[in-house]
């Protein structure tokens, strides 16, 4: 009778249902866990102007486009994000902020309350401020907490995501409290994913098998005595699941990234794929680079797939898996996610899951998301750092 | 939260929830910050009627004068009202 969240059960053919704006890379905070690009410095100085994103939105939306996404990088870097909000608001879109809250002003949540913006979420790192400015690298405690009233003053719903990882995976049942305090009505907590600036951190960031269990016990007591009353969502961290997760339900499904300087994704870390070329809006229309374009055909459906995936028969459950974290870990973007227990190259999650019980030998230094190390990964310096994951530069 | 829903009852949608018509996908949609649910005809009719004003009984006589030749219409919209109470999708108004 009804379909449940990010349009899953969604009839042919496929439609952009989700649009998510990476609307800057620039970022004043420095995020081990970030998956932008390591590359992303590269990007920061041909961002789309306002009226090419404007016509983004409203392309975007001809093609059913519903549920907005404004992120970034930091999207309040960009002194047009009030302009954006209320073109959005006025096509219709349901519209989402997400932003590290550096940057928000009552002036500014005023102007987006008015434009028809409808949430805004907040990323949260810890109840401690050590841990807050340790893994974002900047002093950036305090302001969350100025934030997070003035979201609550201007009767917004309050979500907060938590990035989970190593350094705050213990403290979940006082992050789950301090939200209460605060008045979440959702909260993320959201495992690190392992791509881009996360991936190379991976050794210092993921947390033990026991860990994991413990935290979302924990999580799912306090869901039980809050009740409606605040969502929590647990997003499991897929190393630690026998089946990989059914990436972005699907590629070129349902879900459409248009990046800073104007790349049309199927996914945040596609660019990381071997020969693909993705369109471009200030050269191709959206309409082409959806239906169209080579790289949004390439892994649609399962005509791609090799064995085991091919005849599997939970192919449809899963879709093989996520095509770039196949190709960061196993150098095949066409094989069976290394996550999955049946994967022939599923020794490579073993050995990561394995090294988390040691992180002190596993660890190489933490690389902070910052452009001196984004410059220096392009400029090909990291290269030990970088080698075992495939495709970054 | 699964008593039986009262026919004085009224109902408004939850907070920051958002109920519209989406071309595209041909049908009604509830927004919310996490997701969207996209409503079958007859889920989209009630959710439509539910505007924090009318009562149940309101909201079942409504339905059966706009569709008289469905047979058993008030279980349906009850049943419908029942559900989207226990989601959390509509809350009860004081
Ligand atoms: S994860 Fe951190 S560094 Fe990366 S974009 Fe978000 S706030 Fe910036
Ligand atoms: S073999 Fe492939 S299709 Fe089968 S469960 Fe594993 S990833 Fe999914």
């Amino acid at each position: 009778m009804s379909q449940q969240n990010n349009g899953a059960l969604l009839n042919h053919p496929p439609k952009p249902f989700w649009l998510l704006a990476e609307i800057t890379y620039r970022c004043p905070l420095h995020c081990a866990f970030c998956y932008n690009p390591t590359d992303y410095v590269t990007h920061t100085q041909n961002e789309l102007t306002t009226e090419q994103w404007i016509q983004v939105l409203r392309d975007a939306r001809k093609m059913g486009a519903l549920q907005l996404g404004i992120s970034g990088g930091e999207p309040l870097l960009r002194d047009d994000i009030e302009q954006i909000v209320a073109e959005a608001g006025s096509l219709g879109y349901y519209s989402n902020l997400i932003t590290s809250g550096v940057g928000l002003t009552e002036k500014r949540i005023a102007e987006f309350k008015r434009g028809g913006l409808d949430h805004i979420q907040l990323s949260m790192h810890d109840i401690t401020k050590d841990i807050n400015n340790f893994i974002t690298d900047t002093n950036t405690f305090e302001l969350k907490k100025k934030v997070a009233a003035m979201i609550k003053e201007y009767d917004y719903p309050m979500v907060l995501n938590v990035v989970i990882h190593r350094y705050n995976i213990e403290h979940i049942g006082e992050i789950l409290e301090m939200a209460e305090a605060i008045g979440a009505d959702f909260v993320e907590l959201a495992n690190t994913q392992y791509y881009g600036w996360s991936l190379l951190n991976r050794a210092q960031l993921m947390p033990t098998r026991e860990q994991l269990e413990k935290a979302e016990a924990i999580t799912n007591k306090f869901r039980e005595r809050v009740g409606n009353k605040m969502k929590v969502f647990f997003v499991v961290p897929d190393y630690y699941a026998d089946r990989p997760k059914k990436c972005m339900n699907g590629w070129g499904e349902v879900f459409m990234i248009v990046t800073a300087n104007g790349d049309v994704l199927p996914c945040h870390s596609a660019r990381s794929l071997p020969g693909l070329e993705f369109p471009n809006v200030r050269e191709n229309g959206l309409e082409w680079a959806w239906n169209e374009s080579p790289a949004f055909n390439k892994y649609r459906g399962d005509d791609w797939m090799k064995e085991p995936c091919r005849s599997c028969p939970e192919k449809e459950k899963d879709l093989g898996g996520c095509r770039c974290q196949t190709y960061l870990l196993t150098g095949d973007a066409e094989g069976t996610d290394p996550v999955c227990s049946l994967s022939p190259t599923h020794d490579v999650i073993l050995q990561a899951i394995e090294d988390a019980k040691n992180p002190q030998l596993a660890a190489q230094p933490i690389l902070f998301r910052n452009d001196k190390n984004s410059q220096k990964i392009v400029a090909g310096e990291l290269k030990d750092l970088v080698a075992p994951f495939h495709a970054l530069p | 939260m699964s008593d039986k829903i009262k026919s004085d009852a009224v109902f408004g949608l939850a907070r920051h929830y958002r109920f519209q018509w989406e071309e595209a996908q041909g049908g009604y949609v509830l927004l919310f910050p996490e997701g969207m649910i996209k409503l079958n005809g007859g889920a989209g009719e009630v959710i439509k009627r539910v505007d924090g004003k009318k009562t149940v009984g309101e909201i079942v006589a409504d339905c059966k004068a706009a569709f008289p030749d469905v047979p058993d219409l008030e279980a349906d919209v009850l049943a419908m009202l029942q559900l989207a109470h226990e989601k959390a999708w509509i809350a009860l108004k004081e």
